[in-house]
């Protein structure tokens, strides 16, 4: 266990040595950022003068040092466009995506947990043709869409809740749930395949032969064995969830990091951009190496060979 | 065995044949603005015509005309890019799967690392260094999207690595180029065409909504998801205007989403848990 914990441990650092790498020779690649930040009159002096001040004159490699060494240390610079430490704007943006996103991952499993597993018992049903259609449009709705239409139909046509902003509690329903539309299908389509397949094997019939009760089967037996392959899909939802953020907050004009990555890269903020993106990569990783070490805990199969396919 | 999907498969062939008749079909030319039209309902709404059955965009356009040629950006797009991250994706997953040892180690952790990197912002970055252009965002989603095939690639030869075929194949003296595109490839193209067919829909909405973030396909070309975007701050007052293509949007995944499960229940029925 302490073996496979630490392979893994290693495994993400060199993920986030890597994708800092890229982050940083990306973010330089965006165009010299100086030719939006200096005026149209700006001379050579200027710009050689600004290159200077933002520690864009020494060589890349020791660009990337100085980068990486102070982004430990929470330091991710000045921001171009807002002309603040981007740690800051970080402060100030992370908690609403945060925010947003447990909302939304909360509001998705308690939605997509006992549609899924009723969907499996009553398999052939009406509740079951009803969840495979939601299952079916939460992976074929556009987001950006969904988002539209709502705000359109509930927030403009019916005004039952506000659309833009997070002023308040009923702020997070349109957004939350626009968010959360293709977790809880993905889940509740994962939750029902893998449910029927335990529903199916011998364990589960020997239970019910000894007499236990249906409800006990299902929620007792039955979902703790069929929740291994959800916790193993949980770190790519939640990657997901991060990704798809960015266009919700932008379609509802959520104050989010994702908002702030789509503004960073339209006014090509380097800093802003390699801090959003390193800070969204870090908590991916992280996510993904928690969930592994529960699927480890409760799966001691997976202990054994850790180089699992 | 699943009933064939009737549907999906017409309605794919439908989008297909608008796409490649585009010319043919559409009614209109959809770049001629006609200001004096601008913002027409659909026909069926008071104001409407049939001159402009889905209505009328912000210059006047012909929406009608717009979603049909769009069809082309959308599904070129979907297909190229799939096929692009298919052929790396299945190339690392062969070539990892069969060299296990530190070359396979290496592929396989920066197909980890690939796979966690958000793959809009990637697209975003990309599309914004190398600017906007139909060529950049095929490149910008499949940059990212191959690990996923590697992923599923290299597990699958990990199996048939375990097979009596291939360690016959080596006792023979095959070369390992032979071993991979002859024995191994073959026995992992079910997979890799489900898996295709599967992803279609998905690159078709993260190449929507780059272009509707104004960072995929730039106008004016008819692009389903910067149609969308140009309706959005009209919707209370022309709803068609980014409705009809959202809607265009939907039924082409859909269709391809279903007609990829079903391919998937009769190809590889294995794949179900992935």
């Amino acid at each position: 266990m302490a073996r496979f914990l630490l392979t893994r441990l290693i495994q993400s650092v060199a993920t986030l040595v890597l994708l800092s790498l890229v982050i940083f020779v990306l973010a330089r690649a965006t165009g010299d950022p100086l030719t939006l930040i200096l005026p149209m009159v700006a001379t050579e002096e200027d710009f050689a003068n600004a290159r200077r001040y933002l520690g864009l004159d020494q060589p890349l490699h020791v660009q990337y040092l100085m980068f990486v060494g102070k982004a430990a240390a929470g330091d991710f610079g000045t921001s171009i466009r807002a002309r603040r430490p981007v740690i800051e704007l970080l402060r100030q943006r992370l908690p609403s995506s945060l925010a947003l996103g447990a909302f939304s991952m909360a509001v998705s499993l308690l939605i997509a947990f006992p549609l899924g597993v009723l969907a499996a018992v009553r398999k052939g049903t009406a509740l079951d043709t009803g969840a495979k259609i939601v299952a079916a449009l939460g992976q074929a709705l556009p987001t950006f869409w969904v988002g539209i239409v709502l705000i359109e139909i509930v927030a403009g046509r019916l005004q039952w809740l506000p659309a833009g902003g997070n002023d308040s509690p009923a702020h997070y329903i349109l957004p939350g749930f626009t968010l959360g539309w293709f977790v809880i299908a993905g889940l509740m389509r994962l939750l029902r395949s893998s449910m029927l397949e335990v529903l199916d094997s011998d364990y589960v019939k020997t239970a019910r032969a000894k007499g236990a009760g249906e409800p006990a089967v299902v929620w007792r037996h039955a979902l703790k064995n069929a929740l291994i392959p959800v916790v193993t899909f949980a770190g790519v939802y939640f990657a997901i969830l991060v990704t798809t953020a960015i266009v919700v907050e932008t379609v509802f004009a959520w104050p989010g990091m994702g908002r702030l990555a789509y503004e960073a890269i339209t006014a090509r903020d380097f800093p802003v951009i390699q801090a959003v993106v390193l800070v969204t990569a870090v908590i991916v990783v992280a996510v993904n190496l928690v969930v592994d070490s529960l699927y480890a805990c409760i799966d001691p199969r997976i202990r054994i060979d850790p180089r699992r396919p | 065995m699943k009933r064939p999907p009737v549907v999906s498969a017409a309605i794919i062939l439908g989008f297909v044949l608008l796409a490649l008749l585009a010319d043919v079909v559409s009614p209109g030319d959809p770049y001629e603005q006609t200001l004096r039209a601008r913002f027409t309902p659909p026909a069926w709404e008071a104001h409407g015509s049939w001159t402009h059955p889905l209505g009328t965009d912000r210059l006047g356009r012909d929406l009608l005309s717009r979603i049909i040629f769009g069809a082309r950006v959308s599904l070129a797009a979907g297909v190229v890019t799939v096929l692009l991250a298919g052929f790396i994706g299945a190339g690392v997953g062969l070539v990892a799967g069969y060299h296990r040892g530190r070359v396979g180690a290496i592929l396989m952790r920066v197909t980890d690392a690939t796979l966690a990197f958000p793959i809009i912002l990637l697209a975003l970055i990309l599309a914004v260094t190398v600017g906007p252009s139909f060529t950049n965002v095929v490149i910008a989603i499949a940059v990212i999207l191959w690990a996923r095939y590697a992923r599923v690639i290299h597990g699958e030869v990990l199996a048939l690595m375990e097979r009596e075929f291939i360690a016959q194949a080596r006792v023979i003296g095959c070369s390992a180029g032979r071993i991979i595109v002859v024995h191994l490839l073959p026995n992992t193209l079910n997979t890799l065409i489900v898996l295709l067919t599967l992803q279609v829909g998905y690159v078709i909405i993260v190449e929507a909504s780059l272009s509707f973030l104004g960072a995929g396909i730039p106008p004016p070309a008819p692009a389903w998801g910067s149609m969308v975007a140009e309706g959005r701050d009209v919707i209370t007052t022309a709803w068609w205007v980014s409705f009809f293509p959202g809607l265009a949007i939907l039924l082409v995944v859909l269709a391809f989403n279903l007609f990829g499960d079903w391919l998937r229940d009769v190809l590889d029925p294995k794949l179900r848990q992935q």
